[in-house]
């Protein structure tokens, strides 16, 4: 790691956010990070989209915390998001709860933090401030914007929404809209959160005890949808943890429970449960073509080239999802390339089968800089 | 092993490169790595597409910057409106295809022209191979043993001309080959590899 690559979160503040709801959020303030160096006629920005419970810190070595990024192996110098080419940008969602205004933020009217009186956010509102963001950078026409799954959907979004100002998207693993199984994982999450009773209808934050195992319960679910049959055969099979034969008990004798365990506490330290409930829901409401007549009548009004990505192992967004997208695109004839990338590791494989993803990313980028001019 | 897209490309893309003029909307089938939509893009400025089945190759095309979609054929052809490409190209397996003609009628409806490459069975070498030999000709378009050949059509250039007069299109160009060199005349007999330019 070079030490060019040790970044802080900054924090830019914005007044009077309309939301698709109709309310105005009169104060908002968004967390981001930059890595590289913006060029003379500013067309070398990438804006990178995170995923449901990502956050601004996308690469390199946090100034604080030390912690190595969430595509650390995707962003940098010489790696797929070069950032001796590209200035890259990450920033925390609205309705996150890393930096970025949610329901954990003090609410400027009451003094209180909004909890459950923050207003239903949706993924246009969620591009609307990231739009703010890039306006406020100075940047007219972003090179890239590139995410996986709820990423993804960011990227689509800013596609349709801005067709202007985006010369290319990377939408991965992701889709253009949920189906009924994909609402239905993210209910099972909400209503496991909802059910904790320290949930409190989430006035918790003052009582000091959060909804530790609702919340903890809804990410284990979440994590088998990340993974698939193979990956979780191989990472954990039927092991029994530290023992050779099952006690009969109902401790965590499986070595996957006991990292289902582990992964559910430690998301509890750093996820917010409000934040949880509203930015799953933004997932849920997410239609590309709502209001814009049809999917391939809603593409049509993006100018950008695509790169769209699935994973042969995805159940979570399968790749028929990616291809529903690729077909629309093909119908009004936008330039598009697609692939499925084979993977045995699942929805997760965005983040993890970094070789083939960043071979093809990198060669991307390259020729829409060269198409572009940047 | 050569094959006809090899032909086809060599010699610095000649062939190709005469047929396909500067700025043309080219839809490549079957583009296999994308070497021919990369030299489109970066030599005549083409807004180039491409289809191909294997990921690999796929995952190639795309690295070299070329717009390219894994998937099949005639599902990708179906997706596209009528006349969105100035050209259709299938370089490399007319003789491998299930349905050759409603593919070819596809790349009529979706292009205006297109260029269709093919290794001809009625090559002089092929037909004294099988009259001598009294077995399935192999050579070096067609080096597989018949229980291992992708190849489920054998079509001579006469066969194809016959096709094109069938469905009333007009051939505009035809190129034929033989290793490296262009034959001018008796196609059916001297051309190992034959290009077709067909319009509606």
């Amino acid at each position: 790691m070079t030490a060019s690559m040790i970044v802080d979160t900054q924090i830019a503040r914005f007044q009077g956010l309309t939301l698709d709801g109709g309310v105005m959020l009169p104060e908002v303030e968004i967390a981001f990070e930059t890595w590289g160096t913006l060029n003379a006629d500013r067309s070398n920005a990438v804006l990178i989209t995170h995923a449901f419970s990502g956050d601004a810190h996308a690469a390199g070595v946090h100034q604080q915390t030390g912690r190595p990024g969430w595509w650390d192996n995707m962003i940098g110098p010489g790696r797929a998001f070069d950032t001796d080419r590209f200035f890259v940008i990450c920033s925390n969602i609205l309705g996150g709860c890393a930096g970025t205004t949610g329901p954990s933020s003090t609410n400027p009217a009451t003094g209180q933090p909004y909890a459950m009186s923050f207003p239903v956010i949706t993924v246009p509102d969620i591009v609307r401030l990231q739009k703010r963001l890039i306006d406020h950078l100075g940047i007219e026409r972003l090179l890239c914007v590139a995410g996986g799954s709820m990423g993804g959907m960011q990227a689509l979004e800013w596609a349709v929404a801005y067709p202007g100002q985006v010369a290319s998207v990377i939408p991965i693993a992701t889709t253009h809209r949920h189906s009924a199984q994909q609402i239905a994982f993210n209910e099972v999450g909400r209503q496991a959160v909802m059910a904790d009773p320290d949930w409190s209808n989430g006035q918790y934050y003052e009582a000091g005890k959060r909804p530790a195992r609702g919340l903890a319960v809804a990410r284990m679910v979440g994590h088998i949808t990340y993974m698939s049959d193979a990956s979780m055969k191989t990472k954990f099979g039927r092991k029994l943890r530290d023992k050779e034969s099952p006690a009969f008990d109902f401790s965590a004798e499986f070595e996957v429970e006991s990292y289902l365990r582990y992964r559910g506490s430690q998301f509890v330290d750093r996820f917010d449960a409000n934040s949880y409930l509203y930015i799953t829901k933004a997932m849920d409401y997410f239609d590309l073509a709502a209001g814009r007549g049809s999917l391939a009548a809603a593409l049509e009004i993006a100018q950008a080239r695509f790169l769209v990505i699935s994973f042969s192992s995805d159940w979570l967004y399968p790749s028929y999802q990616s291809q529903e997208i690729v077909r629309a695109l093909r119908s009004r004839n936008r330039d598009v390339a697609y692939v499925e990338l084979n993977s045995d590791y699942g929805h997760d494989a965005f983040l993890v089968t970094v070789d083939e993803q960043a071979e093809i990313v990198r060669g991307f980028l390259k020729s829409t800089a060269r198409l572009v001019g940047a | 092993m050569s094959s006809v897209r090899d032909v086809l490309l060599r010699r610095d893309y000649a062939t190709i490169g005469k047929i396909i003029e500067p700025r043309a909307k080219v839809l490549d089938l079957g583009c296999g790595d994308g070497t021919l939509l990369a030299w489109l893009m970066e030599n005549k400025q083409c807004a180039a597409r491409g289809v191909e089945l294997d990921g690999g190759l796929v995952q190639q095309a795309i690295a070299r910057g070329a717009s390219v979609y894994q998937g099949d054929m005639l599902q990708s052809l179906s997706d596209y409106p009528d006349q969105t490409f100035d050209y259709v190209i299938l370089s490399q397996t007319l003789q491998q295809v299930e349905n050759p003609r409603v593919v070819l009628r596809e790349m009529l409806r979706v292009g205006r022209r297109m260029v269709v490459g093919f290794p001809n069975f009625g090559y002089w070498r092929i037909r004294l191979s099988y009259l001598f030999g009294g077995r399935a000709p192999k050579s070096r378009m067609f080096p597989y043993e018949w229980y291992e050949s992708p190849n489920i059509h054998v079509l001579t250039v006469d066969d194809f001309e016959l096709l094109v007069h069938r469905e009333s299109w007009t051939v505009e160009r035809r190129i034929f080959l033989a290793g490296a060199r262009e034959v001018e005349s008796l196609g059916n007999l001297l051309a190992e590899v034959a290009v077709y330019v067909v319009s509606r």
